[in-house]
């Protein structure tokens, strides 16, 4: 075109619309002017959920204290696995908390532009605000089902004699829920961005997502893994997670920083790749979804 | 002097048609390969215009080609064309709901569109909770819809159930409160799409109403979809018309009304010119189709005169069951009467080998102002249809000539047709004397 125009007329504009952007154009300005979006989504995803119930957010308890049950009776019970000392409901508590934020980030995270599509189709907001909002709601039922599990710690303290000891480590809890959103959030945006075009992936990862949790240290302590397969689970990015919040709660297992750090550097990497590649797919995924 | 809001500088889009499965991949593979060679993507290369009537023969169809244009501030634009034309894709790469093949859209000043209303409503949450929330989609901060609350809940008319969720509302009620936010968007380009086509006549004339005041009042850019010409006449000084992706006419908006209707008598001969050309059935060739009033070919008629629909066509041999008949549309393809050339039987008429002449008569008066589609089709009673198969459509547009003339454009009031039924009135009673 007339390239040499374009200097003389030195134009301003707000906003230009261009085929393919840059990888890196995230345009985070953007995406801060629709903080209140955010903010409201969160709202509104929490508040539907318990419309119409008489017991509300006390539901979010339900799920934790049954598969805590089911697993206290398989894997402890039947199977006879030991749990470093912890008392094992507040064992698998712990582990199923801390692993239900994960696996539901990302779960959600991975099909947020199918399930959405609806409203991508009509009008155009940051995208990212809908994988933030869900790993956001999902905090907040994370806080909920804390509370139970913090409620299980008291109960053991005043009536069981104890059998645990927080320990200093338990500060690190709140970098611990940063780790777990971003993975969910990196590896959910990674699968929702290939499974725009075609769905085959979406059929892995849920059950994907399960496989995974036995990768994980959230039935079993990282101590009671086989050696030969204990290299695998420890290189997960999640046993040092899971692992540290069950050292700082209950003062089981052992803890070093190196897993640790390194766990938070796949992280970092994932999110990255998980906020490129969904900021690439966004502008005109509609079409093919 | 005005500046320009919108300027949009030679810009594609490309669909790929079809389904996407398996024998895509090699495709995407190929794309992507070329891409990374910084070659231009082979697939575009042998894209052909979009001609939904034709069956094209590569996968890939250009639903906007090449398309430059400038608005400047203040202006209302109305945006027309048959289906398929391409409207729908540039609102939607205008509302970056999806981006161009090719080109770029310049814009200054905030966007707001409106594809759909109440993009986003939760069914459970209350009509206060969902107008903040759909607020918030359509780019409005938290503050500015507090700011407004009273004003939307006034305009939607609902605000007796604004605390109700909305799940229990009626769909009248779900398109008021919807619309109420929406019009009380803070943007200075405003793009709308055929969303007025629901909730009720007063409603209408209230959403209509309320963009004529924004788009008059306060100096804000309007692009409005439309097939509703009269709604475009009223509210738009400047009307683009898109055709198969290109721009047909970019001028004030009567012009453009004109040229979009007179496309489509273009469209219509083309379609009748392929049929007279086709020889290929066995049993009947169309000759020819005419509108004519007074004896005079016409296409656009007075509504206080007859007309007739004048078709011509040849019999290559006898043929049993023979039926013509016409499908009577408005202006939005709604189909108001079909009407066969024997309704007196119900298997068809047995005609001889030969050339016929067959005239279908309208009556003057029936009709009201507006525009309107007859397609003929041919056919064998009970066995198939002549080619082609979607009929002949012929366009008319009726002009207000007689009696009844409708003061205003939103008046439905007549409905469609002004029927020929006559009233007599008699004295049957002296009165009272006081």
């Amino acid at each position: 075109m007339n390239k040499t125009a374009t200097p003389v007329t030195a134009e301003k504009w707000d906003m230009v619309i261009e085929p393919r952007g840059h990888l890196l154009d995230i345009r985070l300005k953007e995406l801060w002017r629709y903080r209140d979006l955010l903010l409201l989504m969160v709202r509104r995803d929490f508040v539907s959920f318990y419309k119409q119930t008489i017991f509300g957010p006390i539901w979010f308890f339900v799920q934790p204290v049954f598969t805590t049950l089911i697993y206290l009776f398989v894997f402890n019970t039947l199977a006879g696995i030991k749990t470093d000392g912890a008392p094992a409901p507040l064992f698998y508590l712990a582990g199923i908390t801390m692993w239900n934020y994960f696996s539901e980030c990302l779960l959600k995270t991975s099909t947020v532009f199918r399930d959405n599509a609806g409203v991508f189709g009509k009008v155009y907001f940051p995208r990212l605000i809908m994988p933030l909002s869900i790993v956001l709601s999902n905090l907040l039922k994370l806080a909920v089902q804390l509370l139970l599990f913090f409620g299980a710690l008291a109960f053991y303290h005043f009536f069981k004699g104890g059998g645990f000891s927080i320990n200093a480590h338990a500060l690190l809890l709140p970098l611990l829920l940063l780790q777990l959103a971003l993975l969910g959030l990196g590896a959910g945006m990674i699968i929702s961005a290939l499974t725009t075009r075609y769905r085959d992936l979406a059929f892995l990862v849920s059950f994907g997502v399960q496989l995974l949790m036995y990768a994980t240290t959230v039935v079993y302590p990282l101590s009671a893994a086989p050696a030969k397969y204990k290299w695998l689970i420890a290189a997960n990015p999640l046993t040092p997670i899971i692992e540290t919040f069950r050292y700082g709660f209950l003062g089981s297992g052992v803890f070093t920083w190196q897993p640790l750090l390194l766990s938070g550097m796949v992280t970092c990497l994932v999110a990255l790749a998980g906020v490129l590649v969904f900021n690439k797919v966004e502008k005109d995924f509609i079409d093919t979804v | 002097m005005s500046s320009i809001a919108i300027k949009v500088e030679e810009l594609s889009k490309a669909y790929q048609l079809g389904q996407i499965g398996t024998g895509t991949v090699s495709r995407d593979i190929e794309r992507w390969w070329a891409r990374l060679r910084g070659k231009d993507d082979p697939f575009l290369k042998i894209g052909e215009q979009n001609d939904r009537t034709t069956a094209g023969k590569s996968g890939v169809v250009w639903s906007l080609k090449d398309i430059s244009f400038d608005i400047q501030q203040g202006e209302a634009v109305g945006i027309i064309g048959r289906n398929g034309a391409g409207k729908s894709t540039l609102l939607k790469i205008l509302s970056r709901v999806t981006a161009p093949t090719t080109g770029t859209v310049k814009t200054r000043g905030r966007v707001a569109s409106l594809l759909e209303v109440g993009t986003g409503f939760h069914p459970e949450l209350t009509g206060r909770e969902n107008i903040f929330l759909n607020g918030a989609i359509l780019g409005m901060r938290k503050k500015e819809i507090s700011k407004k609350l009273d004003e939307i809940i006034d305009f939607s008319g609902v605000e007796r159930y604004i605390d109700t969720p909305v799940k229990r509302y009626s769909s009248g009620m779900y398109v008021r409160l919807a619309f109420a936010v929406a019009a009380h968007l803070d943007a200075e380009i405003l793009i709308v799409d055929e969303v007025l086509a629901v909730g009720d006549a007063e409603f209408q004339k209230k959403c209509l109403g309320k963009m004529g005041e924004v788009s008059k009042g306060s100096g804000r850019t309007i692009l409005f979809v439309s097939h509703n010409m009269a709604a475009i006449k009223a509210l738009c000084n400047h009307a683009l018309v898109l055709d198969k992706g290109g721009i047909l006419a970019n001028s004030d908006s009567s012009t453009g009304i004109r040229m979009y209707l007179n496309s489509g008598v273009d469209s219509d001969q083309k379609i009748l010119q392929d049929a007279i050309q086709d020889n290929s059935d066995e049993y009947m060739v169309w000759k020819q189709v005419e509108v004519q009033q007074q004896h005079v070919a016409a296409t656009e008629l007075d509504n206080n005169k007859p007309f007739d629909v004048v078709i011509t066509y040849e019999l290559k041999t006898a043929v049993r069951g023979f039926r013509l008949f016409a499908d009577i549309a408005d202006d939005q393809q709604l189909s108001i009467a079909k009407t066969f050339f024997d309704e007196a039987q119900d298997t068809g008429t047995n005609l001889e080998a030969g050339t016929y002449r067959t005239v279908l008569q309208f009556p003057a008066d029936l009709l009201i102002e507006g525009q309107y589609s007859i397609t003929l089709f041919a056919g064998i009673h009970g066995i198939r249809l002549i080619r082609p198969v979607s009929g002949i459509p012929i366009t008319i547009s009726m002009v207000e000539m007689g009696l009844y003339k409708r003061r205003r454009f939103e008046e439905d009031f007549r409905g469609k047709l002004t029927l020929p039924l006559s009233w007599s009135t008699q004295l049957v009673g002296a009165a009272k004397q006081f």
